[in-house]
C-alpha cells in the first residue's frame, strides 16, 4: 500500500516502473504481460479442459478423445457407476480423510499444546526427536506395516485389510509428527497472560485447552485440517496394499485400477469418475484459499 | 469444587478406554497371540498412569500422539531396519524349525489301507472365512469319535454342541464358522495344510469332505541338520538358509529359512555387480529428478508471480485460482491423465509432435515426459509461495534502488531474488524431500518402466522408493530384507540432505 501512495506522488498513471510521460511501452509492456497470462493459462488449464472433454465425449474411448468433443452426453457417467462400486468408494474416501483428518488434527494439537505452554524434561530433545522421525517417510515403512497388519487382521477382522478402520490407523502414526511444528509455532502466539488469568480464576488446564486455546487457534487448524485432507486423499501406496477388495477401496485404488484395467476402453468412465472425485478437493482449495496460502507458505507440500 | 462432574467424566472414559483394552487383550489372549497381549496390557497401564492421578500434565497432552507415532511409525521403522539384516523374503518367511515341520508335514502321502476321516473345514466363529486360522473338524469313520485338528495337532472335540450328517461329516460345531465348498476353494493355503499326528505323520484333505491320515516321505536328522527323502533316499544339507540337495545336483526344497545376513544386503547393494549399477543409476535418476523439479517449478512459478504481482492486472484473483487448479486437482486424476496423453498412438501430445515418439516406452522420452509432467503438477505451489513472498517484501527497498538507477532487471536479481529466496529456501528444500520420495508420480506414470534388454528390475525411471516398492511387494520374488536395506538408504540421504539444509536456512535467515 505504502508504494501505491508514494507512486500516485512521482507518478500519477500509477505504473510506477515507467517514468511518467512515456506512453508506448506501457501499453507494449501491458499486451506482453496479459500475452504471458494468456501463455499460463493455456499451459496451466489444457489438461482440464481434456478431461472435462473426454468425460463428456459420447466415444468414451482413449482413441475417440480429443481438446473439443465431438458431442456431450452422460454415457460416461453412466458406464462408470454400472462398471464399478464408484459411491462406495466416494463414501469410503469421504470417510476415511474425514476421521483421519480430525483425529490427527486433535491428536497433533493436545501434542502442540504441551510443547508450547508447558515445560517438562525432554522437550525440546522431544520436537527434535519429531523432526527425525519425520525423516523415515511413513512410505518407506509399507513392509512393516503390511506385516503388523496383517497379523492384526487375523485377530481383529475390524481392522485389517480391507478395512477403512484399519487404514485409518495405519494414518494416524503420523498424526504426531507432520503438524506438530507448524500447530506449536502458533500456539506460541496465543498470550501466556490469557492462560495465567484463566488459571487465577480457578480453570483446569483441560478447561484451558478446551474451552480457550482450541477457539483461539482455530485458523491454523482449518489450515492444517486442509493439508491433511487433501494429503489422504491423495494417498495410494498405504491404500492400495491394505484395500484390495473393490468394495474397501477409495477413489485413487479404485480409479487407478479402472484405469489399469483398460487403459483406452475405460478412459472415458475414467474421466468421468476423475471429474466428480475432484470435486471435494477443488471446493477445498478454492473456499478455502486463504488458509490453505498460508499453510503452504509455512512448508507443507502435497 | 465445581469441576467434580468433569472428573466423574474423566473416570468414565478412563474406564472404557481401559475396559476396550482389556476385551481386546482377552481376545488376543484366546487367539494366542501373547506379546501382543503383553504390549496390550502396557498400554492399558499406561492410560491408568497417565490419566488417574493429577500429576504429569504434558503427559496427558502427548501420550495419544506418542502412542500412535510409537506403535506405527517408530516400532514400524525399527522392524524395517531389523528385516534390511535378514534374508526375509521369497522361501526365507519362516524360522528353521518351521521349515522343517512345514516340509515334512507337505511331503505327506496316504497309507494305503489307512482309515479316511469325514472333513470339515472351518475357522473360529468371529474370523474371517478367507484369512482365519483354519480347523479341520474331523469324525473317525469307525469310532464316531470327533476331533479338532490345526496347525499345531490333533485334540478330541466334545459331541455336545455338534451336529452331524449321517455320513459323519460336523455341518455345525459351537465356536467354529464351517466354510462352505466356494470358501474351501478360495483358500490356497489349504492345499499345503496339515495336521501334524504325534507320530510325525500329517492328515490332510482329500477333496471337500474327506481327508486321510498319512506318513511323511521327509524325515529330519538334528544330529547331521539333513533332510532325507525316504521315498528316493535323496539327503538336503542346510546352506544359505535353504536345503539343498547333498549330492549337488538336483532341485532344493522348497521352503527356506528367515536368517540373519548381517550387512549383505546393504554390501550388496554397493558391490555386487549388477546391483550396483542399478543401485547407482537409480540414485542419479533420483537426484536428477528431484532437482530438476524443484529448480524448474520455482523458476516457473516464480516468473508467474512476478507476471501477475502488478495492479494493472484485472481480475487477479480468478486468474490465481485457475493457475492453483494443476495443483488442487488430485494427483491420482492428473498424473494418469498426463500418462493417457503421452500415449505414443492415441495421446494428444503426438498429435501436436512430430515424430511418433513413444513416450513411455523409450527410456530418455520416459524422462522428460515425468519432467514435464511433473513441472505442470508442481509450479502452482511454487506460484503461490513465491506471490505470498513477493507480497511480504516491503516496496520502498525497490524504490530505493530504481532512485539509484537500477534497471528492472538489475532489481529483480539483486533485491527481489535473495530475498525472495531467504522466504522460500526452506520450502525448496522441503519441496526436494518431497519430491525425493514421490512414489505416486513415478507409479501412475511408467511403474518406474520403461525397462531395457532382459532386465526386469531396474526401471529407466525408478527412484529409489519405487525401486524398492517394487522389491518387496510386486515381483514374483519379493525381497523385504534388500527392499527394507534401499529403505534405510533412502532415509539416511535425506536426513543428510534434511540436516544440510536445515544449516543452509539458519544462514539464510542471518542474512535477512
Amino acid at each position: 500500500m505504502a508504494t501505491q501512495t508514494q507512486d500516485v506522488v512521482v507518478a500519477p498513471d500509477a505504473a510506477h516502473d515507467v517514468p511518467p510521460g512515456v506512453r508506448p511501452p506501457r501499453t507494449w509492456g501491458a499486451v506482453l504481460r496479459y500475452a504471458g497470462i494468456a501463455v499460463a493459462l493455456v499451459y496451466a488449464l489444457f489438461p482440464v479442459v481434456f478431461i472435462v472433454s473426454s468425460a463428456i465425449n459420447p466415444g468414451g474411448t482413449l482413441t475417440t478423445t480429443s481438446l473439443i468433443p465431438s458431442g456431450a452426453s452422460m454415457v460416461n457417467f453412466n458406464d462408470l457407476f454400472a462398471l464399478r462400486p464408484y459411491w462406495g468408494w466416494y463414501k469410503n474416501s469421504l470417510i476415511i480423510c474425514g476421521v483421519a483428518t480430525i483425529a490427527s488434527v486433535f491428536i497433533g494439537s493436545l501434542a502442540a499444546f504441551a510443547f508450547s505452554r508447558q515445560r517438562f524434561r525432554g522437550r525440546r530433545p522431544g520436537l527434535l526427536t519429531l523432526l527425525l522421525v519425520q525423516m523415515f517417510p511413513a512410505l518407506l515403512t509399507f513392509v512393516a506395516l503390511f506385516t503388523i497388519f496383517n497379523a492384526l487382521g487375523d485377530v481383529i477382522p475390524q481392522l485389517g485389510f480391507n478395512t477403512s478402520a484399519g487404514l485409518i490407523l495405519a494414518y494416524l502414526g503420523g498424526a504426531m509428527g507432520a503438524n506438530v511444528w507448524l500447530l506449536k509455532g502458533y500456539f506460541d502466539t496465543v498470550p501466556r497472560e490469557i492462560d495465567e488469568a484463566a488459571v487465577v480464576d480457578g480453570a483446569s488446564h483441560a478447561r484451558i485447552f478446551f474451552t480457550m486455546h482450541l477457539r483461539l487457534v482455530a485458523p491454523i487448524l482449518v489450515t492444517v485440517g486442509m493439508v491433511a485432507f487433501v494429503g489422504f486423499y491423495n494417498e495410494f501406496l498405504l491404500a492400495s496394499i491394505f484395500l484390495r477388495d473393490v468394495d474397501s477401496q477409495t477413489l485413487a485404488v479404485g480409479l487407478y485400477a479402472l484405469n489399469e484395467a483398460d487403459k483406452s476402453k475405460y478412459f472415458g468412465p475414467f474421466c468421468a469418475g476423475a471429474i466428480l472425485a475432484s470435486i471435494p478437493v477443488v471446493l477445498i482449495y478454492l473456499v478455502g484459499q486463504k488458509y490453505l496460502i498460508s499453510g503452504l507458505a509455512a512448508g507443507s507440500v502435497k | 469444587m465445581n469441576r467434580s462432574p468433569y472428573v466423574i467424566l474423566k473416570w468414565v472414559l478412563i474406564v472404557l478406554g481401559a475396559g476396550g483394552l482389556l476385551a481386546l487383550a482377552v481376545k488376543l489372549a484366546l487367539a494366542g497371540f501373547w506379546p501382543w497381549v503383553v504390549g496390550i496390557a502396557f498400554v492399558a497401564m499406561c492410560v491408568l498412569v497417565v490419566y488417574g492421578p493429577r500429576r504429569g500434565v504434558p503427559m496427558k497432552y502427548l501420550f495419544p500422539g506418542l502412542l500412535f507415532m510409537i506403535a506405527l511409525q517408530v516400532f514400524p521403522i525399527v522392524l524395517t531396519v531389523a528385516t534390511s539384516f535378514t534374508n526375509y523374503g521369497d522361501g526365507h518367511q519362516v524360522s528353521k524349525q518351521e521349515s522343517i515341520d512345514t516340509l515334512i508335514a507337505q511331503s505327506v502321502q496316504e497309507v494305503p489301507g489307512s482309515p479316511r476321516y469325514a472333513l470339515s473345514v472351518a475357522v473360529r466363529e468371529g474370523t474371517d472365512p478367507a484369512t482365519g486360522e483354519p480347523y479341520y473338524l474331523l469324525t473317525d469313520p469307525t469310532t464316531k469319535q470327533s476331533y479338532v485338528g490345526d496347525a499345531k495337532g490333533l485334540n478330541p472335540l466334545p459331541e455336545a454342541g455338534l451336529t452331524k450328517s449321517d455320513t459323519g461329516k460336523i455341518t455345525a460345531a459351537s465356536g467354529y464358522t464351517i466354510l462352505n465348498a466356494r470358501q474351501v476353494n478360495a483358500r490356497a493355503d489349504l492345499k499345503t495344510f496339515a495336521v501334524p499326528t504325534p507320530d510325525g505323520g500329517g492328515i490332510k484333505a482329500v477333496g471337500l469332505s474327506e481327508a486321510f491320515v498319512g506318513k511323511p516321505t521327509l524325515t529330519y536328522d538334528a544330529a547331521t541338520d539333513t533332510i532325507t527323502d525316504t521315498s528316493n533316499g535323496n539327503q538336503y544339507v542346510a546352506r544359505n538358509a535353504t536345503w539343498v540337495s547333498a549330492s549337488g545336483s538336483g532341485a532344493s526344497l522348497p521352503v527356506g529359512w528367515r536368517e540373519n545376513v548381517g550387512f549383505a544386503n546393504y554390501t550388496n547393494a554397493l558391490t555386487d555387480p549388477t546391483l550396483r549399477t542399478g543401485f547407482f543409476k537409480i540414485l542419479i535418476w533420483n537426484l536428477v529428478f528431484s532437482a530438476f523439479t524443484v529448480i524448474g517449478t520455482f523458476l516457473l512459478g516464480f516468473l508467474l508471480a512476478l507476471l501477475f504481482n502488478d495492479e494493472r492486472v484485472k481480475l487477479k484473483g480468478l486468474w490465481r485460482s485457475l493457475l492453483i487448479l494443476p495443483y488442487a486437482l488430485p494427483i491420482f486424476v492428473t498424473a494418469i491423465v498426463w500418462r493417457s496423453m503421452f500415449n505414443q498412438d492415441y495421446g494428444i501430445i503426438n498429435s501436436f509432435v512430430p515424430g511418433h515418439i513413444d513416450w513411455l516406452g523409450d527410456p530418455t522420452a520416459a524422462k522428460v515426459a515425468i519432467l514435464m509432467t511433473n513441472l505442470w503438477l508442481g509450479f502452482p505451489y511454487m506460484f503461490v509461495v513465491c506471490t505470498g513472498a513477493l507480497q511480504a517484501i516491503p516496496g520502498d527497498i525497490k524504490e530505493a534502488a530504481r532512485i539509484d538507477g537500477a534497471s528492472g532487471w538489475r532489481v529483480i536479481r539483486s533485491i527481489t531474488m535473495p530475498l525472495l529466496l531467504v522466504a522460500v529456501g526452506p520450502l525448496l528444500l522441503a519441496s526436494f524431500a518431497f519430491n525425493f520420495n514421490n512414489f505416486t508420480l513415478i507409479f501412475f506414470m511408467t511403474k518406474g518402466g520403461p525397462f531395457e534388454g532382459n532386465q526386469t528390475s531396474i526401471g529407466s525411471t525408478d527412484l529409489l522408493i519405487t525401486y524398492a516398492y517394487r522389491l518387496a511387494i510386486e515381483g514374483t520374488t519379493p525381497n523385504f530384507g534388500y527392499a527394507a536395506a534401499i529403505s534405510v538408504f533412502i532415509f539416511i540421504i535425506v536426513a543428510a540432505l534434511s540436516l544440510q539444509g536445515f544449516r543452509k536456512a539458519a544462514a539464510l535467515e542471518e542474512v535477512a
